[in-house]
């Protein structure tokens, strides 16, 4: 048994989505993914489950266990109860702490996740805070996003909310002490230290690749990771 | 459709739905993109059906996308959520109701996970006492809101005002569903019908006169998936799920589309903006979309509630065609109105699909 698959073991996600696989398709048929992308769950579920740590090493590194959209279709049709939606949780999370998803393209963009979605959940306490999120980067939002950030207070008042208002209520202000109990949850149950390693190999990454990198989200780094796209990874058909 | 064996297998996946007493806890995504139809729902349950559904001020986000998206470990995730659980206890509730259909899909994978590794349970235990000081009940009913709804679909029905019927013809209007994917997906005995026929939404229609549309991809993803629509370079996944499902659904002429994940309608009301720009169709009647709704939008149309109250002015596919099949009244110079009715000026319009 190799080291790699003894780290995964240690993720109950990991234990739950590896049964015993069959290699019956049947995930890789009902997949939103595997139609999109070069993607198969039933080969990465049959690879982990061949506990190879050269091979669970080149998924570390590679784009594969990027392309999930953790839907979890796979969980509903496996006949033998594997869910490789679970064992991709398992596999992203073991590539983020050894620092192998800077090894590929999609992998690097966690780097965006972290510093959006990551960050929003620390200063607000909310997973989306999207005031200022505009068509420029959204512009599938179509006009009527711009009208309503254009009049973002107003829409908000007319619907009810208690917009950054003081208790309950839609995109209420969530209270100080609230969102100091959250950052300590964030340090004690490894949270802060996902976002500094996801941080640190980032910027090791960028210096290699020599490209402009800062804490910001307009360095050359961050937008390159964001919008990049080689057009390597779907289906030609 | 013949609906013999589908009647068999919802009878295979019912579930206990608390009648009062609610905890409610809010969606990220539903508040910043359709916060009339949480606003709706605590109305109808307050204000019709006489239920007290308590909001803690100090709850925040499950994590839920962070979670998804693979930058917050599932201790972190775990004991976010083990927090929500302790002010639901230190409040005296007991029901447990979410907005979001991925905050329920992950309660249920924690819930699940303690019951399989009680281990886990207890480590996360330590956390939230370490970091806060607190400690919790486990819930004695978690119920996604769509399905408290779904359980007072036909006291909603007695009061309604409009129904799910084309006033000219007396038809039943046509109806999509969609239901999110962590609903009943990887938990189906927690799904009112389970994940593969889900009944959730369909008995909300049933009971409101509509008729519920099958089509080949009802069950396909809206195409979210996380990491896929958050990072630009990843959106062709998320538009290529969405276009399959309207391809798919558009034989069938549907009236309308209802969903439960506050996500899900965000996509299929934006998307159909987005393919009629990229490639020019539409998948409405004479060049306009397919309305899409949220469940607590369609109780409060059903119900007479003023169509801008409710939120229908921030959908990009405009709602006007089933306002005007249900004979729904409504005022065009309120639509893009403030609270004091000062007109804020209109949205421009989009270059092809028709509003």
């Amino acid at each position: 048994m190799g080291k790699l698959f003894d780290k995964l073991a240690e993720d109950v996600r990991f234990r739950e989505g590896l049964k015993a696989c069959i290699n019956c398709g049947t995930c890789t048929a009902i997949c939103a993914a595997a139609e999109f992308y070069n993607y198969d769950p039933r080969s990465i579920t049959d690879t982990v489950q061949g506990k190879n740590d050269d091979e669970i090493l080149a998924l570390l590194k590679g784009e594969q266990i990027w392309y999930c959209g953790e839907c979890m279709s796979c969980k509903t049709r496996c006949p033998r109860g594997n869910t490789p939606g679970l064992i991709i949780c398992a596999l992203r999370s073991l590539s983020q702490e050894l620092g192998y998803f800077t090894e590929s393209e999609k992998g690097r963009q966690q780097l965006a996740l972290k510093r959006t979605v990551g960050q929003w959940i620390l200063d607000y306490g909310y997973c989306l805070y999207l005031e200022g999120v505009t068509t420029d980067i959204h512009p599938e939002q179509g006009p009527i996003w711009d009208w309503k950030q254009k009049n973002w207070r107003k829409v908000f008042d007319r619907l009810g909310a208690n917009y950054k208002g003081e208790g309950p209520g839609i995109l209420r202000k969530i209270p100080e002490e609230s969102l100091e109990e959250l950052r300590k949850i964030f340090e004690v149950t490894g949270g802060n230290e996902r976002f500094k390693k996801i941080e640190e190999f980032s910027a090791k990454k960028a210096k290699e690749m020599n490209i402009p990198f800062d804490q910001t989200n307009e360095n050359d780094y961050f937008k390159y990771i964001y919008s990049h796209n080689s057009n390597n990874h779907c289906n030609k058909e | 459709m013949k609906t013999e064996g589908k009647h068999a297998i919802w009878k295979d996946y019912q579930k206990d739905i608390a009648d009062d007493r609610y905890f409610y806890v809010r969606s990220c995504v539903r508040q910043n993109f359709f916060p009339g139809a949480e606003q709706t729902f605590l109305r109808i349950m307050r204000d019709v059906l006489g239920k007290d559904v308590y909001e803690h001020p100090c709850h925040t986000t499950c994590t839920g996308i962070g979670y998804h998206s693979d930058v917050v470990p599932f201790d972190t995730a775990m004991t976010v959520v083990a927090r929500q659980f302790a002010l639901m206890t230190e409040s005296g509730y007991e029901n447990l109701v979410p907005s979001c259909i991925t905050s329920f899909g992950l309660y249920t994978e924690i819930l699940e996970t303690w019951h399989h590794f009680p281990e886990t349970e207890a480590k996360v235990r330590e956390y939230l006492k370490k970091a806060t000081g607190r400690e919790f009940k486990i819930p004695k009913n978690l119920a996604h809101a769509s399905d408290v709804i779904y359980k007072f679909r036909k006291e909603i029905a007695q009061k309604a005002k409009y129904k799910l019927i084309n006033k000219n013809t007396g038809e039943p209007l046509k109806v999509v569903e969609h239901i999110g994917c962590h609903y009943a997906k990887m938990f189906p005995h927690v799904g009112v019908g389970g994940a593969e026929y889900p009944y959730v939404l369909v008995g909300m229609v049933e009971d409101w006169g509509g008729e519920i549309v099958d089509y080949p991809e009802r069950r396909h993803c809206c195409g979210f998936g996380f990491r896929q629509y958050l990072v630009q370079a990843n959106r062709g996944y998320s538009v290529a799920c969405s276009h399959k499902k309207f391809e798919s659904m558009q034989p069938y002429k549907p009236d309308m589309i209802i969903t439960n994940c506050p996500g899900c309608p965000m996509f299929l009301d934006k998307w159909q903006y987005t393919i009629a720009e990229m490639e020019g169709k539409t998948y409405g009647k004479d060049g306009h979309g397919i309305p899409v709704f949220t469940f607590e939008e369609v109780a409060g149309m059903v119900l007479g509630y003023d169509p801008w109250d409710i939120g229908l002015q921030v959908h990009q596919v405009s709602c006007e065609p089933i306002l005007d099949k249900m004979g729904i009244p409504y005022d065009p110079t309120k639509k893009f109105a403030d609270k004091s009715g000062q007109f804020l000026g209109a949205p421009e319009k989009p270059s092809v699909l028709k509003i």
